[in-house]
């Protein structure tokens, strides 16, 4: 760690860590639930897990990209942080926030909960991942300022790199995009129309300036290679990501009442979705063939290469698999989506994020990195976790073909419950295969607990 | 695509390396081409959903093109081959190593493309007073979303050119130093093979 300051991402880190395994948990019994349904019925039904369970992972994503912002702008901008204090006071106002979000979701029914939270005064509840009270929706917005305002601030008075430049841009957009949130128009597909203005803007929009910032900077940390070289990659990579990604915003847009041209411009473009995740794969292996020193932190390493890979197959195969419109005519809303959802989010999101952890946590706590057994652990549930969201991957979409099939392309099409029952077999599979997830991250838990040589710190 | 990635990687010093084989020299920045082969890779992906999408209703694809404004199209097909033409004399200038000279050169080109930008705005105007729009039909769509990236991409060239034409007026570009100016003359000839296919594709093929 170069500059002090540096060390609030560390509680950012944790939380990040913490949430993930609830995250996880509510996966585990949501899997369950697919296969028997009342299981903890009534206390949480299944539309309350999958609530906490995407949100869980939205806001640990966030103290993941809060976290990796606090340790890479000061290394970047070569100057300690504008406010250590206010970054450290956001991060309670956040998880104090988040926690009690997670607690109304859990312990009273959200329509109680929506009267309780000022939704009469400007609806905003109800819709998919968006679902949190408008009191924590403007928390949100009033610690994403905080942070920005901290973050630009220490840019401002820094060094300017290409790094954190894009990085920041992909932050302003998260915040500006975020505010269609507080927009929701009482024409359902106006509605829908602007909600993906969050959420598809956020994923397969800034959140990849925010993902490539980041592999970029773990990249040039681990592999030497000259910054001229790595920013180069980083325009390619930035531009091609907002050329496509924008207007593949379409795919989206696909049989739910906006106008028919949406079905070829959200094919054409977001069929060209994967470059840039491909070139973000590329990028990633070229970087570590070509590197010019061995840096300790073989796990690091790892992590880098499996986010350029697990995001190009997640994001960008299983994305394209479903996205012409004539075959999303079929598809569409099955469980080729969520095949889709968990091995992109997993791929691109999870593992820049664990990336930027396992880089940043060992020196954080004062050393390289951490000794050869930790690595081994860590590296254990690296393969243990991301095997596993292959196979729940394959068999969700092994699920979804069967759904759509029977569902919707046979001469005797099933009712939508009883194709469910057909296919309970891949779910049990599925469910199985989250065992093995959760084991892995058991694995990960225990990595930061593993004692051993590490290797110490050397200042160049 | 691996040859493209390694040499990427290798220090931008690129055009000192080369001068030993001009011939085979990449001229401008390695970046570039793989940012423009992307640009023709979501270009011919639009041309292919044209082809399908008017082989599926040829007749009406034939009976609207005609209502295209093909000298507007022309016009503009020769503005855009000028400018290009212009562009490769200011690369030549600076190879020469007449730098300034080559600011002359860019202005023309810059000149040029302002002009296309000039007719399509008349010509958008036109074809909106007499109701085209995305949903009239989808030889409209396509005519305006294909017309309207390609119009974004001059403007972005155009801005280029721009920076080229600072660049060259400060004496940038020398024959030891052409990165600069090929990379931004690159993406302008890309810009303008994009129009020489879609031009004759759109307006005038039947």
């Amino acid at each position: 760690m170069k500059y002090s300051s540096q060390s609030v991402a560390m509680p950012y880190f944790i939380a990040a860590i913490g949430l993930f395994v609830g995250q996880i948990i509510f996966g585990l019994a949501m899997g369950l639930q697919y296969v028997v349904g009342d299981f903890l019925f009534p206390e949480i039904p299944f539309n309350v897990a999958r609530m906490v369970h995407t949100n869980l992972l939205i806001v640990w994503l966030l103290f993941g990209f809060m976290g990796a912002t606090y340790f890479l702008i000061p290394e970047e901008a070569e100057t300690e942080l504008y406010s250590p204090k206010l970054a450290l006071l956001m991060f309670w106002i956040f998880l104090i926030a988040g926690a009690a979000t997670i607690l109304g979701y859990l312990l009273v029914p959200y329509s109680t909960l929506a009267e309780m939270t000022g939704n009469n005064i400007l609806a905003t509840m109800g819709r998919e991942f968006l679902e949190q009270p408008l009191i924590t929706k403007i928390g949100i917005v009033i610690v994403a300022l905080a942070f920005l305002f901290n973050i630009t601030m220490t840019m401002l008075k820094g060094r300017k790199t290409v790094i954190s430049i894009v990085l920041l841009m992909g932050l302003w957009g998260l915040a500006i995009f975020f505010l269609f949130s507080f927009y929701n128009p009482g024409n359902l597909v106006k509605d829908k129309f602007y909600w993906w203005w969050v959420v598809h803007l956020w994923v397969e929009g800034v959140w990849e300036l925010i993902m490539a910032a980041i592999l970029a900077f773990v990249l040039i940390k681990v592999t030497g290679v000259d910054r001229e070289v790595i920013e180069k990659w980083l325009y390619v990579i930035i531009t091609l990501a907002l050329v496509t990604g924008l207007i593949g915003t379409g795919h989206h847009y696909f049989w739910i009442g906006t106008p028919s041209y949406w079905q070829w411009l959200g094919s054409i473009f977001s069929a060209l979705e994967p470059i840039p995740f491909f070139a973000m794969t590329v990028f990633a292996f070229n970087m570590v063939n070509r590197r010019r020193r061995e840096h300790p932190n073989k796990a690091a390493v790892l992590w880098a290469l499996g986010t350029g890979v697990m995001a190009f197959l997640g994001a960008g195969v299983w994305g394209f698999l479903h996205t012409l419109a004539p075959v999303n005519y079929y598809t569409h809303g099955s469980q080729i989506t969520a095949a889709h959802g968990h091995m992109a989010f997993y791929g691109a999101y999870v593992l820049v994020v664990l990336t930027i952890i396992s880089y940043a946590m060992p020196l954080l706590r004062g050393r390289a990195a951490n000794g050869e057994r930790a690595q081994v652990c860590e590296m254990w549930a690296f393969w243990l976790m991301t095997i596993s969201m292959v196979f729940i991957t394959l068999f969700l979409t092994a699920a979804g073909i069967l759904q759509v099939w029977l569902q919707r392309v046979s001469d005797t099409p099933m009712p939508f419950m009883a194709v469910q029952d057909q296919i309970s077999l891949f779910y049990w599979m599925r469910l199985w295969a989250g065992v093995v997830f959760a084991a892995g991250l058991v694995t990960y838990l225990a990595s930061f607990f593993v004692k051993g040589d590490s290797k110490p710190l050397i200042h160049a | 695509m691996n040859t493209c990635a390694q040499t990427l990687v290798s220090p931008p010093a690129l055009p000192a390396v080369a001068s030993d084989s001009p011939a085979r020299r990449l001229p401008g920045d390695l970046a570039i081409w793989f940012f423009i082969l992307a640009e023709l890779l979501a270009f011919g992906a639009f041309f292919i959903a044209y082809a399908f999408a008017r082989a599926n209703n040829v007749e009406l694809f034939n009976e609207q093109q005609l209502a295209l404004d093909r000298n507007a199209g022309a016009l503009n097909t020769i503005l855009l081959l000028t400018s290009s033409y212009f562009v490769v004399r200011a690369v030549q200038a600076a190879e020469a190593g007449q730098g300034r000279r080559a600011a002359t050169w860019i202005a023309g080109g810059f000149a040029c493309g302002a002009g296309f930008i000039v007719v399509k705005l008349f010509e958008y105007t036109a074809k909106f007073a007499a109701g085209v729009s995305l949903s009239s039909s989808t030889f409209h769509m396509f005519y305006l979303v294909l017309t309207f990236f390609h119009f974004m991409h001059v403007i972005l060239g155009l801005v280029i050119l721009a920076a080229l034409w600072n660049g060259a007026r400060k004496g940038r570009y020398s024959p030891g130093n052409m990165n600069g100016i090929e990379t931004g003359a690159a993406y302008w000839h890309m810009v303008d093979l994009v129009w020489l296919i879609l031009f004759p594709l759109v307006y005038v093929m039947r």
